[in-house]
């Protein structure tokens, strides 16, 4: 599987690159701890109404952390021209775009594990269930198919950043009314089978995603 | 000349729903003449559903063909869309306020009317920060096929929540012949009209674009 490899190679860029500049990931984090810090202010809840809250005040700060460290993913290629290294390469743009993705989820993830954890801790949630960590899995899979593709077509906009919110916002509003109500069953303690219908929403969001973006992705890259 | 056939033509269907809408159509029992709006807000809902699988299809269409006439259609007809979105989402609220006594409810069709109405700004947004023409249809194209795939999922997405939710329901009794007739000449007349603005514009455009060459020839 020759694809495969070399799309594992733009990945090993991205997390060497990464580890040398400690740009994107720290301030990614910094950024979701203060926007949970910012909403235990807006509501100062008491722990039956952080309940009722803890999902959404959960989902908007992985909504708003992806639209940031998307948006790097390809604002670091722009910024040295190593996009056109990168396309000068001989992979096919579906390589590009799927190394690109994979970088991505695995930094969307990393900020996850830290940023779950604490949140827990912080509002005194029994987060660690594998229902949870499912919903968080496959809600942050949708969030890269549609956002790798988005942030490439933001930066090559004259708006560059702004873009990528408005564009990836409405359209990912699906997997974050099904995240944000899977989260609360998931808090509550219910079983798999009450999130089922949920689950199947993302999945779906998932793969027809997945597979539209990759077949597209070649059109914004063209040039 | 064509042009000329439909604007007639739409002006003619346009007359006879105003008349059934306004005079023929009865009064409904429950809800009395707000009823009535019904019969602009569905054809609206149509429309609008109308415009971008037309987006969708001419977007397709450019990225494939990669003519630029694709391009105008796709983008005029989500001209026309967000309008008709536009006024979907003012006759539904105006209807939300007689009835429910609120302007804006969470129900699910408006709802997943006020996503789509973000997506296809979002299209204009992106459309407007491109200077150069083919890359604009390119990436327009783009986000008109995404968008337009993401409606059903909005929707499904959408009930779900309002299912869990119970939400108010728009209609209990059936409708009477005379309310389907004029129902279905309310959406011929709009269709007729969405048809004809689209086809302005799609004319207006390609003479834009003549004039742009004709410009650049001059400075040579």
């Amino acid at each position: 599987m020759r694809f495969w490899r070399k799309a594992f190679v733009i990945v090993w860029k991205d997390i060497v690159s990464e580890i040398r500049t400690k740009e994107t990931i720290s301030s990614v984090l910094v950024f979701a701890i203060l926007v949970i810090v910012i909403f235990n202010f807006a509501f100062s809840a008491n722990q039956e109404t952080m309940l009722l809250v803890a999902p959404g005040i959960l989902w908007v700060t992985f909504a708003f952390a992806g639209v940031l460290s998307l948006n790097r993913s390809f604002i670091v290629e722009k910024e040295e021209h190593c996009l056109e290294g990168l396309m000068a390469c001989p992979i096919s743009r579906e390589v590009i775009y799927v190394g690109k993705m994979l970088g991505s989820l695995l930094f969307m993830l990393f900020i996850e594990a830290i940023v779950l954890p604490i949140f827990a801790l912080l509002f005194n949630l029994a987060v660690l269930s594998p229902q949870l960590i499912t919903v968080t899995f496959l809600t942050t899979l949708g969030f890269v198919a549609v956002g790798t593709l988005f942030s490439a077509l933001a930066v090559n906009t004259r708006a560059r950043e702004m873009v990528l919110p408005i564009l990836f916002l409405p359209i990912v509003t699906p997997i974050i009314i099904s995240a944000v109500n899977a989260t609360g069953l998931a808090l509550s303690g219910e079983p798999w089978s009450s999130l089922s219908s949920w689950l199947a929403i993302i999945v779906a969001f998932d793969i027809i995603f997945l597979v539209v973006s990759f077949l597209v992705f070649t059109f914004i890259i063209e040039e | 000349m064509k042009i000329k056939v439909l604007l007639v033509v739409s002006a003619l269907l346009m007359l006879a729903a105003l008349y059934m809408v306004f005079i023929y159509a009865p009064t409904e029992a429950e809800m009395g003449n707000v009823q009535r709006i019904f019969y602009f807000h569905v054809p609206l809902a149509w429309i609008a559903f109308l415009a971008f699988l037309v987006v969708f299809i001419a977007s397709i269409l450019y990225l494939w063909k990669r003519d630029k006439r694709w391009d105008f259609i796709a983008s005029s007809s989500a001209e026309v869309g967000l309008v008709f979105t536009t006024l979907f989402l003012i006759t539904g609220s105006i209807w939300a306020k007689s009835w429910w006594g609120v302007w804006w409810t969470w129900d699910s069709r408006l709802t997943s009317s006020l996503v789509l109405w973000l997506i296809y700004l979002a299209y204009f947004i992106v459309r407007s920060y491109i200077a150069e023409d083919q890359r604009r249809a390119r990436f327009a194209a783009v986000v008109g096929i995404i968008g337009f795939i993401d409606v059903p999922i909005v929707a499904l997405a959408i009930t779900l929540w309002r299912t869990q939710h119970p939400g108010p329901v728009i209609f209990e009794g059936g409708l009477s012949p005379e309310m389907v007739g004029t129902l279905l000449v309310s959406i011929a007349a709009f269709t007729a009209l969405y048809a004809l603005l689209l086809a302005y514009r799609v004319l207006m455009k390609q003479d834009e674009d003549e004039l742009k060459k004709l410009k650049a020839q001059i400075r040579g």
